[in-house]
């Protein structure tokens, strides 16, 4: 248990996503970054579904009421609990009264705090992944006191745990991300394409939880918009996180967690899901993202890998 | 007409216009893939179905190959009944924005405006937009009309709104770009309820008019199935 004591930025409480309701219209929603998400939990032996707080682009501190241990994972944060301070990737015990502050630093916008057992909070439509526009769930703010599960193990063993993040997602400033062709790939001229493939692109700062919109960074020999081959209107289909839109104006919006279920833009590339952390993670006017084609074979393959290693980290503890 | 979108979904394309006899093909086949067992949820929409499935549990050829088999089956299939619907609506000014405008527009009385709006039955194409949008048609065609130019901000929840040929009630207050000329009682969208959604895919609409404002709650929902 622990009562939220000053918080900046959006801060909500978010699961691995809420499944089954697309078809009525709801989002995914759930982390934008699933594998800090999930690493934070797999530190701290908590069911691959437990809720976490999500924070973005702030500061949060709170208070343990209770002994307990916590992890923080992401990118762009680092951890100061009572009088040390901690790298995240790390698992740490908490003695009730004890301040944690989660401080903003660089290289990314997502911080998630997982706590031994997970947190309990309502669940609505089999998710606790708060999803603001649609009123599911609320905003976390400072005197939110957050309940907590009885974990299973004990709270000594789960402390001073970290995790070999850079074996597994090589966070950076300068990713490049894998996609593949979506769709509507065939809409685009083949400059289009190319210049789709050939452009840096840095995060614009309106980004949120619903999509990312890029924008091309300046280069003498490329285009500045994304040529389509294919003007009208496509009819609404469904579309999923990851989703690369481009709408009229030619530049690439990336659908993220809180996206709309089905759109009518045409859909470029799809980025990967082992790609989707790093994109999730660049920070806007900073980070120099270019995407490279993949098959959805490769695709699979890797996401096996690291997607294994956060969701049944006991059976690898042998490696 | 199967493409890879990312590699955890995959679009299902059964052809390529606002057509209710594809749609329910579209709905028919959806039926079907909810017995692949990889499957996480599918979008079934106007003409395509997007199926959302686990990449730990199968790869992109093994589900393509399960969805080609059940696509073999779709003729044979029989359509699953559709519950039928009875929706209320307030027609009028006072609570349908546009419904003066409307009828001008189109050159119509507010009775032929409400008649012919409401002696259709009218099919719920897909859902999308906003949580419990339904996208309903097809219009008759004396009542089309483009979109308004300019959006408005907000539009009440409850909405009746039309545009082009598709009508839809706005289940939040959300913005909006249709033509609103009624409103409804009913909740379309309720995320604490056992049951949140008023509509589901391929339901089957009616609207009746109603003569002054009645606080009619959800049990005026139609027969099931």
């Amino acid at each position: 248990m622990i009562e939220i004591t000053d918080l900046t930025g959006i801060a909500t409480l978010q699961d691995s996503g809420r499944r089954g309701f697309n078809r009525f219209g709801v989002p995914t929603s759930g982390a934008m970054d699933w594998f800090a998400y999930q690493a934070a939990n797999s530190l701290l032996d908590n069911p691959p579904n437990s809720a976490t707080i999500e924070l973005g682009l702030g500061e949060i501190t709170f208070r343990a009421l209770r002994n307990t241990v916590i992890s923080v994972t992401g990118a762009g944060y680092e951890v100061e609990n009572y009088i040390w301070t901690f790298p995240m990737w790390t698992t740490f015990y908490v003695r009730a009264g004890w301040t944690v502050h989660v401080k903003k630093t660089s290289g990314g916008n997502w911080a998630y705090i997982a706590i031994a057992g997970g947190f309990d909070s309502p669940v609505i439509m089999n998710s606790r992944s708060t999803y603001l526009r649609g009123g599911i769930g609320s905003a976390l703010k400072t005197g939110d006191v957050l309940q907590s599960f009885t974990p299973d193990t004990d709270l000594l063993k789960l402390a001073a745990r970290n995790f070999p993040v850079d074996k597994f997602m090589p966070y950076s400033q300068t990713p490049t991300i894998e996609v593949i062709p979506a769709p509507q790939a065939d809409w685009f001229t083949p400059k289009g394409i190319r210049t789709f493939y050939e452009s840096e692109y840095t995060l614009s700062p309106s980004f949120d939880r619903m999509g990312y919109r890029l924008q091309m960074l300046p280069s003498p020999s490329s285009a500045k918009v994304i040529e389509k081959a294919i003007t009208q209107e496509l009819i609404s289909e469904g579309m999923t996180m990851g989703s690369i839109q481009i709408p009229a104006d030619g530049q690439p919006i990336v659908m993220m967690a809180d996206a709309p279920t089905a759109g009518g833009y045409p859909k470029i590339a799809n980025v990967t899901r082992a790609s989707l952390p790093l994109l999730a993670q660049c920070e806007a006017g900073v980070s120099k993202i270019r995407f490279r084609e993949v098959t959805v074979e490769e695709a699979q393959e890797k996401y096996s890998v690291i997607a294994r290693r956060v969701l049944f980290p006991t059976k690898q503890s042998q490696d | 007409m199967l493409k890879p979108l990312g590699d955890s979904a995959i679009l299902i394309q059964l052809g390529d216009a606002i057509d209710p006899i594809l749609n329910q093909r579209v709905h028919a086949l959806d039926a079907l893939l909810q017995t692949i067992p990889a499957v996480v949820e599918t979008v079934p929409a106007y003409c395509t179905v997007l199926v959302h499935y686990d990449p730990l549990e199968t790869t992109y050829n093994q589900i393509k190959n399960l969805i080609e088999e059940k696509i073999s089956h779709l003729d044979e299939s029989t359509h699953r009944p559709s519950r039928r619907l009875e929706i209320p609506v307030l027609y009028g000014n006072a609570s349908g924005l546009d419904f003066d405008l409307v009828a001008t527009t189109l050159a119509l009385s507010p009775s032929e405006l409400i008649r012919l709006h409401s002696e259709r039955e009218y099919t719920v194409y897909m859902m999308g937009f906003t949580p419990g949008f339904p996208y309903m048609g097809i219009l008759d065609e004396r009542l089309t009309l483009p979109r308004l130019s300019t959006p408005r901000t907000r539009v009440p929840a409850g909405s009746v709104a039309i545009a082009g040929s598709q009508i839809g009630i706005y289940p939040v207050d959300s913005p909006g770009g249709w033509h609103i000329i009624g409103h409804t009682p009913l909740k379309l969208f309720d995320p604490q309820s056992e049951t949140p959604f008023l509509f589901a895919p391929s339901d089957t609409v009616k609207f009746i008019p109603a003569q002054s404002p009645s606080p009619i709650g959800r049990g005026a929902r139609g027969e099931g199935k």
